[in-house]
C-alpha cells in the first residue's frame, strides 16, 4: 500500500512531527493547545498528515502564523498512510479525534469523496480557492458528482524515467537525456525494445529495469481508464488498458529485463546502492528516494528523461472535516497551503511537485534543476508530464486493486516465473476476495 | 491469626460506666469493620485488574462477536447490516482463510518444536557451573528484549535473495542461492527462524529456573548409579521439568496462533498479503488484511472469533494431554 503513496517519504524530520503528535495525545487533558480551541486568545488549528508532508519543514506554518497573528497551527503526523488512513476513517465515523485539516492520499480520495462527503466541507466554495490554478484532472479527482470539491490538491506524482548514464553507455545506448527520451517516446513498446537492446550488451549483473510491477504501475498510471469505468463500476478484469499494461509488464519479466525486485523493500534499496538496474519509472517524489539510496556513488550517474507517455503516480489532498470547531478558518488555511505560491515553495524546499499548474510558470519551478541527476531540468520535465496526464478515473478501491495486481499477481510472474495467466488468476482471486464481490 | 491488629486496639482502658460502654460500641464497630475489611479488601485489590479486563478485554471480545454477525465497513463503522452467521459460513469456503490456518499451524510447529528443544538444551548447559554464568543468562534473554520490528528487519536482510548474508554463506559452500521470501517452505522456515531466535532464550530461562529447583541428591544418586550426564538429563531433569514443559508448550502454542509481527514485517513491500502466494500469511495477518487493508470489519471480527475458538480447542487439547501426563506420572 505504501508504494502508491507518499508514506514512503519518511524522513528524519517527520520523527519530530511524530514526537509532537505524542505530546499532543499525552497533554490533551491539560491545556496543551493541541485540540482545536483557543489558547492565549489565538485560534489553534491542527493539521493531520502522514509521512513527512514538508509544510512544517518548509516553514509554511510559520509564515501563515505571521500573516495571521490570531491563528496558531499545529501538526500531527503518522508515518505511514496504511496506519493513517484506517484511523482517519474511524475518526470520521465517530466524529471525534479529527484534526481541523486532514491529508488524504490520492488512492484514497475517491473512497473519501464517495463515502464521507457528508462529513467534509465543500472547499470549492471557499474564498481564495482558484479552481483554474489547479490541473483539471487533479481538481476532478476530489470532486463528487454533485460538483462538491471535498479536497484541495497538494502535490502530484508526474512520471519520468530515471536512468543510469554509465550503464547506458556501456550497453551502447545514448546517454543524453533528450536522445534517451526519444528512444521510447510515445509508446511503452519502445521502452521494451530499448530494454532488449540494453540486454544484448548489458554490463554483467545488471538488468534494464527494477521490477515488472514498476512497469505496470507506470503504464496504468498513464491511462485514462484503468480499474473503473466512467460510471464507477469495477471493470479491471475486462479493461483493455489494464490487460495491455499487464501484458507489457509480463513481457519485461519474460524477456529477462527486470532485476526481479519488489519496490520499497530493503532489497530494492540495495539495488540502487549496487547499481543492479539501469532504469526505473520515477514520479517526481521518487528523486529524493533514489538520491538517498544510491548515495554519493550514484552522483552524476543518474539522469532523468521523459517517460514514454505522461502519467501520474501518487500525490495528496487536504480535506476539512465538518465536525471541527473552526471549519471556516481551517478551510482558509487549506486554501492557503495549496495555493500556487506555497506549492512552489514546497517544491523548492522538499521536491513535492505542485498540482497547481499556475505554479509551473514561477521561476522556482520552471527553472528547477536537480544537481544529483546531472543538473536535469526537472521543473520542465515534470511540468510537461503533468500537463499531459490524462484525466484519470480513480475509483474507491483503486489502491486495493493496484496493490494486489502488483504484489500478488505481477510479483509472482516476475520473481517466481509463474505464467502471466496464472499470475492474473491469482491476482483476480485476491482482488475479488478483498472487494467482497 | 487474622485478628491480631484488632486485639491490639481492644486493650480496653480500665474505666467505668459510660466510657466503657462507648468503648464497647467502638470496639464492636471496629471489629465489624475489620471483618468486612478482611472479607472485601482482597476483592478491592483485584478489582482494578478485572475492571480493566472488562473494559479492554471482555467488552471488545463481546463487541467483536456482535460485529461478526454484521456487515460493517470501516468507511462507515456506525452503519451495521445484520447478516447472521454469514461471515462465519463464508469462512468455510474461503481459500485464503484455510491457507492462513494451514500456514499458522505449519509455522507454529516449525517454530515451537525446535524452540523448546533448543531452550531445553540451552538451559541444561546454563545449569552447569559456568564462568560468568550471570552474563550468559542475561545474554540468552537479549533476543527476547529486542523489538520484533528491529529483529525482523535484520532477518529480512540476512535472508535477502541477492545480497543476503545467508545466501552469501551458501555461495561460499558452493550451493545455489535460495529465494527465501518467495519459496513456500523457505519463507515459512525463515519466519520460524525469527520466532525461534526471539523466544528460545526466554523459554531457556524458565527451564533453568525449574531445573534449579530439582533436588541435587537426585543427581547425586543417579551419578552413584553410574548415569552419564546425558542419562541424568533424560531420566532426572526432563521428568522433573514436566509441568514446566507443559506450561511453555501452552504459552508457545498461544503465541504461535497469534503470530503476526514477524510475517508482517518479513515482507517489507506489501504488508499483510504474506507473500506472492500468501505462502506465509498467518491467521493474524489475514485478520489484519481483512480489517485494516480491505476495511471489512465484520469479516475481520469473524476471523478473530474463529481464532478465539481455535485457541479454546487447542487449550482443551493441551489440558487433556496435561492431565494424562501429570495424572499418570505425577502422583507417584
Amino acid at each position: 500500500m505504501r508504494r502508491l503513496g507518499k508514506g514512503i517519504r519518511i524522513s528524519r524530520t517527520s520523527r519530530r512531527a511524530a514526537a509532537l503528535g505524542i505530546t499532543c495525545v499525552l497533554g490533551a487533558g491539560a491545556a496543551a493547545g493541541c485540540g482545536s480551541g483557543a489558547s492565549d486568545g489565538r485560534t489553534t488549528l491542527t493539521v493531520g498528515v502522514f509521512g513527512s508532508f514538508g509544510f512544517e519543514e518548509a516553514g509554511l506554518y510559520e509564515r501563515y502564523m505571521t500573516l495571521h497573528p490570531d491563528i496558531a497551527v499545529r501538526q500531527t503526523s503518522i508515518q505511514r498512510n496504511e496506519n493513517y488512513y484506517p484511523q482517519l476513517l474511524t475518526h470520521l465515523g465517530s466524529g471525534s479525534g479529527l484534526a481541523d485539516v486532514q491529508a488524504v492520499e490520492v488512492s484514497n480520495i475517491a473512497e473519501v469523496t464517495a463515502t464521507q462527503a457528508g462529513k467534509l466541507v465543500d472547499l470549492g466554495a471557499t474564498p481564495g480557492v482558484d479552481r483554474g490554478a489547479f490541473l483539471p484532472w487533479k481538481w476532478a479527482q476530489a470532486t463528487d458528482r454533485d460538483g462538491r470539491t471535498l479536497g484541495l490538491g497538494t502535490d502530484i506524482g508526474p512520471q519520468a524515467i530515471c536512468y543510469r548514464k554509465d550503464l547506458f553507455a556501456r550497453a551502447g545506448l545514448p546517454t543524453d537525456r533528450a536522445a534517451v527520451g526519444r528512444l521510447w517516446a510515445g509508446d511503452w513498446g519502445k521502452y521494451l525494445a530499448a530494454g532488449k537492446r540494453y540486454r544484448a550488451k548489458a554490463p554483467r549483473g545488471t538488468a534494464f529495469v527494477d521490477s515488472a510491477s514498476g512497469v505496470m504501475a507506470a503504464v496504468t498510471g498513464s491511462e485514462r481508464y484503468r480499474f473503473y469505468d466512467r460510471r464507477g463500476k469495477v471493470v479491471y478484469r475486462t479493461s483493455t488498458t489494464v490487460r495491455n499494461a499487464w501484458r507489457t509488464a509480463a513481457r519485461f519479466a519474460a524477456s529477462g529485463l527486470t532485476a526481479k525486485l519488489q519496490q520499497f523493500t530493503p532489497a530494492w534499496d540495495q539495488g540502487f546502492a549496487n547499481a543492479s538496474f539501469a532504469t526505473v519509472s520515477c514520479p517526481a517524489w521518487m528523486l529524493g528516494y533514489i538520491q538517498d539510496k544510491a548515495g554519493a556513488a550514484g552522483r552524476d550517474r543518474w539522469d532523468v528523461a521523459a517517460a514514454p507517455r505522461p502519467g501520474n503516480w501518487g500525490g495528496s489532498f487536504l480535506v476539512v472535516p465538518r465536525t471541527g470547531r473552526h471549519t471556516k478558518e481551517a478551510a482558509a488555511l487549506a486554501a492557503w497551503l495549496t495555493a500556487p505560491a506555497q506549492q512552489a515553495t514546497l517544491f523548492a524546499e522538499r521536491g513535492s511537485f505542485p498540482s497547481a499548474r499556475a505554479a509551473y510558470a514561477l521561476p522556482v519551478v520552471s527553472g528547477a534543476r536537480h544537481p544529483y541527476f546531472g543538473d536535469a531540468p526537472i521543473g520542465r520535465i515534470f511540468a510537461d508530464a503533468a500537463r499531459n496526464v490524462p484525466v484519470q478515473i480513480v475509483g474507491p478501491k483503486d489502491l486495493l486493486i493496484a496493490q494486489n495486481l502488483s504484489d500478488v499477481g505481477m510479483l509472482q510472474v516476475d520473481q517466481k516465473g509463474t505464467s502471466p495467466d496464472d499470475g492474473w488468476e491469482a491476482a483476480v482471486k485476491a482482488i475479488d476476495n478483498a472487494l467482497d464481490l | 491469626m487474622a485478628p491480631v491488629a484488632g486485639e491490639v486496639s481492644v486493650a480496653a482502658p480500665p474505666g467505668a460506666g459510660y466510657a466503657s460502654l462507648r468503648d464497647e460500641r467502638r470496639r464492636a464497630r471496629r471489629s465489624r469493620r475489620h471483618r468486612r475489611d478482611l472479607r472485601w479488601s482482597p476483592y478491592v485489590f483485584v478489582a482494578p485488574f478485572f475492571t480493566f479486563f472488562a473494559v479492554f478485554g471482555l467488552f471488545p471480545l463481546l463487541y467483536t462477536g456482535w460485529a461478526a454477525l454484521h456487515r460493517v465497513e470501516l468507511t462507515a463503522p456506525g452503519r451495521r447490516e445484520w447478516v447472521g452467521l454469514r461471515n462465519f459460513s463464508r469462512l468455510l469456503d474461503d481459500d485464503f482463510f484455510w491457507n492462513a490456518l494451514a500456514n499458522t499451524v505449519t509455522i507454529g510447529l516449525l517454530s515451537t518444536v525446535p524452540q523448546l528443544l533448543i531452550a531445553l538444551g540451552l538451559a541444561h548447559l546454563l545449569d552447569h557451573r559456568l564462568r560468568g554464568s550471570a552474563f550468559f543468562r542475561v545474554a540468552v534473554l537479549t533476543p527476547y528484549a529486542t523489538s520484533v520490528a528491529a529483529a525482523t528487519l535484520v532477518f529480512v536482510l540476512l535472508f535477502g535473495r541477492d545480497h543476503g548474508l545467508i545466501n552469501w554463506a551458501l555461495g561460499l559452500a558452493g550451493l545455489d542461492a535460495v529465494d527465501w521470501q518467495n519459496g513456500d517452505w523457505t519463507s515459512r522456515i525463515a519466519v520460524s527462524t525469527i520466532v525461534v531466535w526471539r523466544w528460545t532464550g526466554y523459554n531457556a530461562l524458565i527451564y533453568l529456573a525449574a531445573m534449579q529447583s530439582v533436588p541435587g541428591d537426585l543427581y547425586e544418586s543417579a551419578a552413584l548409579d553410574g548415569a552419564s550426564r546425558w542419562q541424568q538429563f533424560v531420566h532426572v531433569t526432563v521428568p522433573s521439568l514436566r509441568p514446566t514443559i507443559l506450561f511453555t508448550c501452552v504459552v508457545s502454542t498461544i503465541g504461535a496462533t497469534q503470530l503476526f509481527g514477524e510475517p508482517l514485517l518479513f515482507n517489507g513491500g506489501a504488508g499483510a498479503t504474506g507473500g506472492v502466494n500468501h505462502q506465509y500469511q498467518t491467521l493474524g495477518l489475514y485478520l489484519y488484511e481483512q480489517g485494516w487493508v480491505n476495511l471489512h470489519l465484520g469479516r475481520a471480527s469473524a476471523i478473530a472469533w474463529a481464532m478465539f475458538l481455535i485457541l479454546l480447542v487447542v487449550g482443551a487439547v493441551n489440558w487433556l494431554v496435561a492431565r494424562r501426563l501429570t495424572g499418570g506420572g505425577g502422583e507417584r
